[in-house]
């Protein structure tokens, strides 16, 4: 979409909004065929036009004033940073010196919400599945990537994963992580006393006897075997 | 808006849902209220039996759904409070004899004559504990201290809580021996929270005037001289309109069971929230 011109209604009429790079005599061109498509809807306006750092000369200002005076539209002033352009305006006696933000309403909600800038994502990461509840006697989650549990997992509860899984929370139920055979795969939790644990192809049920006070642990194969030790 | 339809289960059968909620209804009409109890567990009635009204029944849910009588026609009034009502089940077929929308639509019906719609859910999570659950505005679900019975409660509640309607589900422990529970032989109330962490309603104590009562068809609420497990009931029922009352105190001294109406811990200060 051609967004070179963009109309939007401000405290005092409308802002114009010129972005294009090229000759001024095109752009002046699709300014009067955006008016004129509009049939009488901007006969009696008062217009503002934003010129961002682009340098106009008073006769090319002059000239879009004239345009703009044909269709029954008022140029009140102008938007710039540069100083050339704001000299032109002063000669034609439009208000120079504003910025958009005295333009525009303070009190009118933003038409979009704002967008965070871009940002380039260095680490890879992989997918996953959260889930955020606990998961009850007979409730299973799988998922070709990790699963995330804020909640507990009670007894009867089936967490599957090709990847990693944890629990932000007490694991009583069954969970199997790296399920396709990845044995580098972990599962953490906050309690980990699970009903049955597997990773890849090993296996391992919880000992009978608690350990006094649950503590956040991470299980993972080593030595040919599920161990679990501290989660740090 | 009319009245609210509370179903009572549990998903084990055994732990006295049918008690619970023939005690219940009977506290609830006690304390003023306008109260319709329904049992959905065709073809195992006996919520009608333990409120001893199984010799007052001519018609029963399936024929209003099915048509052959008006709603009104099949509401069995109870033979001691008044605007206490029973929906009574039949007893000759089985539960795919009605749908959840005819249990939608029935509760719909009675909605505007009472305030409080209590619906007995058979055990189990099939078919007749679907027609229990779809017309539900609250869910109670009564468990025992033993570990099976905490394994299916977690599970109803776990279905509950998948329903995309989002409906309040709260607890009863039932059958809760303190002295059991002080020599460790026994889940505390506490274990079982820790597990099932949902609202605690209430808590009733093992009672064998609750087996003499259901066998006699006369709800323990209703008994003059209250036993503790009648108070227990009366308490849950004045939480379900609103009231803020203590948990009972279970604690048993000298062998005999005391009644103590204090705080039983911060951690299950209760309802009404």
């Amino acid at each position: 979409m051609d967004d070179s011109i963009t109309l939007k209604g401000i405290k005092d009429g409308l802002l114009v909004t010129i972005r294009s790079e090229g000759k001024w005599s095109d752009m002046a061109g699709r300014l009067a065929a955006i008016i004129d498509s509009q049939g009488e809807f901007f006969r009696g306006a008062r217009v503002t036009l934003a010129l961002g750092d682009r340098d106009v000369r008073r006769g090319e200002l002059a000239s879009v004033q004239a345009l703009l005076a044909q269709r029954g539209v008022t140029l009140t002033g102008i938007v710039s940073e540069s100083a050339s352009t704001g000299g032109s305006a002063r000669k034609l006696g439009l208000r120079t010196g504003l910025s958009i933000a005295d333009l525009i309403d303070p009190h009118e909600a933003p038409t979009q919400p704002l967008k965070p800038p871009p940002i380039d994502s260095e680490e890879r990461g992989t997918q996953g599945v959260l889930v955020r509840r606990t998961l009850r006697n007979g409730r299973t989650v799988h998922s070709a990537g990790h699963v995330v549990v804020l909640g507990d997992v009670n007894a009867g509860a089936v967490v599957t994963a090709v990847g990693d899984v944890i629990v932000w929370g007490r694991l009583r139920g069954t969970v199997h992580a790296g399920v396709e055979g990845d044995e580098s795969a972990v599962v953490c939790a906050l309690d980990l006393s699970p009903t049955q644990l597997r990773i890849a192809g090993y296996l391992t049920i919880s000992p009978d006897e608690r350990r006094g006070r649950p503590r956040p642990e991470k299980a993972l194969v080593r030595n040919g075997r599920i161990e679990a030790e501290t989660w740090e | 808006m009319g009245a609210r339809v509370i179903t009572i289960t549990s998903g084990k059968g055994g732990v006295g849902k049918t008690t619970a909620t023939a005690n219940l209804s009977a506290a609830l009409a006690s304390l003023n209220q306008r109260v319709a109890c329904i049992d959905a567990d065709i073809g195992l009635r006996n919520l009608d039996v333990v409120m001893g009204l199984e010799n007052r029944i001519v018609y029963d849910l399936v024929d209003v759904v099915e048509g052959r009588c008006k709603l009104r026609q099949a509401m069995v009034k109870d033979k001691r409070v008044p605007d206490l009502y029973l929906l009574p089940a039949a007893q000759t077929r089985d539960k795919t004899a009605i749908s959840p929308q005819d249990m939608v639509v029935v509760t719909n019906q009675l909605r505007d004559d009472f305030d409080l719609i209590l619906i007995d859910s058979p055990a189990g999570i099939e078919w007749g504990f679907r027609n229990a659950l779809a017309p539900a505005d609250e869910v109670v679900v009564i468990t025992n201290p033993e570990v099976s019975a905490v394994r299916d409660a977690d599970r109803i509640i776990g279905l509950v809580e998948a329903e995309d309607r989002h409906v309040p589900v709260s607890l009863v422990i039932n059958r809760v021996k303190p002295e059991m529970v002080r020599r460790g032989d026994m889940l505390s109330v506490d274990d079982v929270m820790d597990i099932l962490a949902i609202r605690l309603l209430g808590v009733i104590p093992e009672d064998e005037m609750i087996l003499i009562s259901s066998n006699r068809g006369a709800p323990l609420v209703l008994d003059n001289e209250r036993s503790l497990a009648g108070e227990a009931f009366l308490n849950i029922a004045r939480r379900l309109t609103g009231e803020k009352v203590p948990l009972l105190r279970l604690e048993q001294k000298g062998g005999f069971l005391r009644r103590l109406s204090r705080m039983f811990g911060s951690s299950n200060a209760m309802p009404g929230e």
